[in-house]
């Protein structure tokens, strides 16, 4: 009988910690897995990664490809490349993910033009599905249906691949749940001999520098933004936009009167003089929309306006203008929300 | 410092803020001919970066290299008033329907085409596929080293180039030997304006392509100053394989496309109520804005 090819998923590891995103895609990956009876597998490079399966194992991995050298920490793309490239060539899985990060985005392009196989960018929907494809007369069963928007999120795309394998696709933070598996999940390690793998080539890119805010606020990168400005009225009332941030998946960010007043964090100011974004959906909750706020925030994709002012000039950009007090408004988009959503 | 060889790789992109429901074929892929174009945002950072460098050191070149439909010769030309040394054109019907791993061996057989050259410099990413995968791949195919998501250059040295690189939790300073490929991102200086002088230099520059439907006028000007005629690149003059590039090249597939466009900007005025606001949120998930 044929192997069953195996999921795969690259995962993500900085100073003996596990991204968050590379445990979401585990999860993601266990479950299609299992709609495709397939196991599991994983690969980490990084550098003291002894113990490391224990952030992983629980996802119900089946199998561990650990990469061990402190030369792999922090990430460079060519020596990640090579191993990833050489553990793909000899597993030979069906599907592979990344996290759509500053890393899975560096990495997995390169590796797929090494492969010559199809990539499927930020996917925020996976799912297995069959093709008919006319010209061959041929039903294509348990692919891998990687949805995505594009277009600056005006639409949703479903994406394919039959004939050239492996079918791999990045997924963006957040977009993606994590859910244990089993804690106790009996994983098996492989170690990867990096040595016979990794040419000393691989190491010409040299990080002279690297500053990493641990905690770094991500707006830039942010699908959602929840934005206050002066009208939330108080750092407590801000609590509530966070909430709703969370719970969307998105991140808050604040006008500069907002910042100016305490409410939030310098480091959250959306506008001219704060953080440009472009997020697939903005909502302003008691921002007027001056100028210097809308240059950072006109090119999201949808945008919502909670104002108790009709006249806010933010209306003018806005998808949907609710004219009320946030502080009716704002916790009943809460609650629909956790009521309609799946 | 020597003088460096820059290839800049841009693209012409439809304005994706504006898409109708009308612009996509039924088979998924874009109808541009529905869409007003731009020059995709991060590739003007690109060309910046490559001008910013040829300013600093004299005698450097710049190249812009597109693929794309005869409208695309407009990338050239913007590139020209704006500073570029020379643009090359790659076009050809049988490109078309590329995803990005066509496209980057298409480009990547342009750009050993233009070979010797120390830089390649593209976006981080195009703001219709939005995929920043492009630049990546082609650094693959070329063999080089790439450096992603590049903000600024620290330092230019004969055979090394050090830079800062924006990463979504902070910034990385990097070396990186020549020849390699560098990914421009957005936070980058923005691009220089067109130069007045430029413009009334190259304003007629054309394509073979455009030159067809051209009047004496623009002919006679072409033959005097050769320079006006853009280099336009078929599958055959790249050394293309057919089986690589277009639709034949790509393994990704669009199998369907769901709009999600609402009636554009025609916005929707609610009130507080819980009607209302339940109306709105089914509305986002339905639409898979949240969710
Ligand atoms: C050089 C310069 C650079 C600047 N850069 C930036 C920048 O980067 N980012 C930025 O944001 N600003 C910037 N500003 C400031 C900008 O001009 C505005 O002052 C600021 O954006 C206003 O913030 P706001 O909308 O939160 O406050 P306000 O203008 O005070 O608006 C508050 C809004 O809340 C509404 N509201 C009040 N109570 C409620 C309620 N209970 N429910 C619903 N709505 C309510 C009001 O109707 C009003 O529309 C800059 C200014 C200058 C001069
Ligand atoms: C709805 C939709 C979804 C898609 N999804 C995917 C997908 O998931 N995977 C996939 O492989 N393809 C996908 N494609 C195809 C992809 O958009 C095209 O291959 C496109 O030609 C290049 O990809 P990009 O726009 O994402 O460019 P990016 O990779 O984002 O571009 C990065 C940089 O590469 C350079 N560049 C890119 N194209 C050119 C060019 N033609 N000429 C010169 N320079 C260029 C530019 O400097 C640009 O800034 C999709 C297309 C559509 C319509």
């Amino acid at each position: 009988m044929e192997k069953i090819k195996s999921v795969l998923v690259y995962c993500e590891v900085e100073n003996q910690k596990v991204a968050d995103i590379s445990q979401e895609l585990l999860s993601a990956g266990k479950r299609l897995a299992e709609k495709l009876g397939s196991p599991l597998e994983a690969m980490i490079f990084g550098s003291d990664l002894h113990g490391i399966e224990s952030q992983i194992a629980p996802f119900g991995v089946d199998r561990l490809f650990i990469g061990n050298s402190l030369r792999l920490e922090p990430y460079r793309t060519l020596p990640h490349a090579a191993l990833a490239a050489h553990i793909l060539k000899e597993e030979d899985p069906q599907i592979v993910l990344f996290g759509a990060t500053s890393v899975g985005r560096d990495l997995a392009p390169r590796l797929a033009s090494k492969l010559n196989c199809g990539l499927t960018a930020d996917c925020t929907i996976l799912d297995i599905g069959d093709h008919f494809v006319k010209k061959e007369k041929k039903e294509y069963k348990d692919l891998l249906y990687a949805i995505r928007p594009a277009f600056g999120g005006s639409i949703m795309a479903n994406i394919i691949n039959w004939d050239m394998h492996p079918q791999m696709a990045t997924v963006r933070e957040g977009v993606m749940k994590k859910e244990i598996f089993d804690e106790h999940y009996n994983t098996e390690i492989v170690e990867v001999d990096v040595h016979s793998i990794v040419n000393e080539e691989d190491f010409v890119v040299e990080i002279i520098d690297r500053q990493i805010k641990e905690s770094g606020v991500n707006l830039k990168e942010a699908p959602i933004i929840v934005a206050g400005g002066y009208g939330v009225g108080s750092k407590e009332n801000f609590d509530y936009l966070k909430e709703l941030a969370e719970l969307l998946g998105g991140e808050v960010g604040g006008s500069r009167a907002a910042v100016d007043a305490g409410f939030i964090e310098h480091d959250r100011q959306i506008g001219q003089t704060g953080t440009t974004v472009r997020p697939k959906l903005y909502i302003a909750a008691g921002i007027s929309g001056a100028i210097q706020h809308t240059a950072g925030m006109q090119d999201a994709s949808m945008i919502i306006s909670i104002n108790n002012d009709p006249e806010a000039p933010i209306n003018k950009l806005a998808d949907y203008v609710i004219h009320g007090d946030l502080g009716v408004v704002v916790p009943k988009m809460i609650k629909y929300y956790k009521q309609n959503a799946k | 410092m020597r003088p460096l060889k820059i290839v800049v790789l841009a693209k012409q992109v439809p304005d994706t803020r504006h898409v109708g429901p009308d612009a996509m074929k039924p088979d998924g892929t874009v109808n541009r001919g529905k869409l007003s174009t731009v020059f995709n945002p991060d590739d003007l950072h690109a060309l910046e970066l490559a001008l910013n460098i040829k300013d600093r050191i004299p005698g450097t070149t710049v190249t812009l290299l597109t693929m794309g439909p005869p409208k695309a010769a407009d990338i050239i030309r913007e590139g020209y008033y704006r500073g570029a040394d020379f643009g090359v054109m790659i076009s050809d019907r049988r490109f078309g329907g590329a995803d990005t791993l066509a496209t980057s061996y298409t480009l990547v057989k342009g750009i050993k085409k233009l070979a010797p050259y120390d830089l390649v410099l593209s976006g981080r990413q195009a703001i219709d596929g939005d995929t920043a995968q492009v630049g990546p791949q082609c650094a693959d195919k070329l063999n080089i080293p790439q450096v992603t998501y590049v903000e600024e250059v620290v330092q230019i040295t004969n055979d090394k180039i050090i830079v800062r690189r924006r990463l979504s939790k902070g910034v990385e300073t990097v070396s990186s030997p020549f020849p390699c490929l560098m990914t421009v991102h957005g936070s980058s200086p923005t691009c220089r304006s067109r130069h007045a002088k430029k413009v009334m230099q190259y304003k007629y520059a054309r394509t073979k392509t455009e030159l067809r439907s051209a009047d004496e006028m623009l002919l006679s000007l072409h033959q005097k100053r050769p320079y006006l005629t853009i280099p336009e690149w078929s599958v055959e003059d790249i050394e293309a394989n057919v089986e690589k590039i277009g639709l034949n090249g790509s393994p990704t597939k669009v199998k369907s496309v769901e709009n999600i466009v609402l009636t554009a900007n025609e916005a929707k005025f609610l009130t507080e109520s819980d009607a209302d606001i339940e109306m709105m949120i089914k509305e986002l998930i339905e639409h898979h804005t949240i969710g």
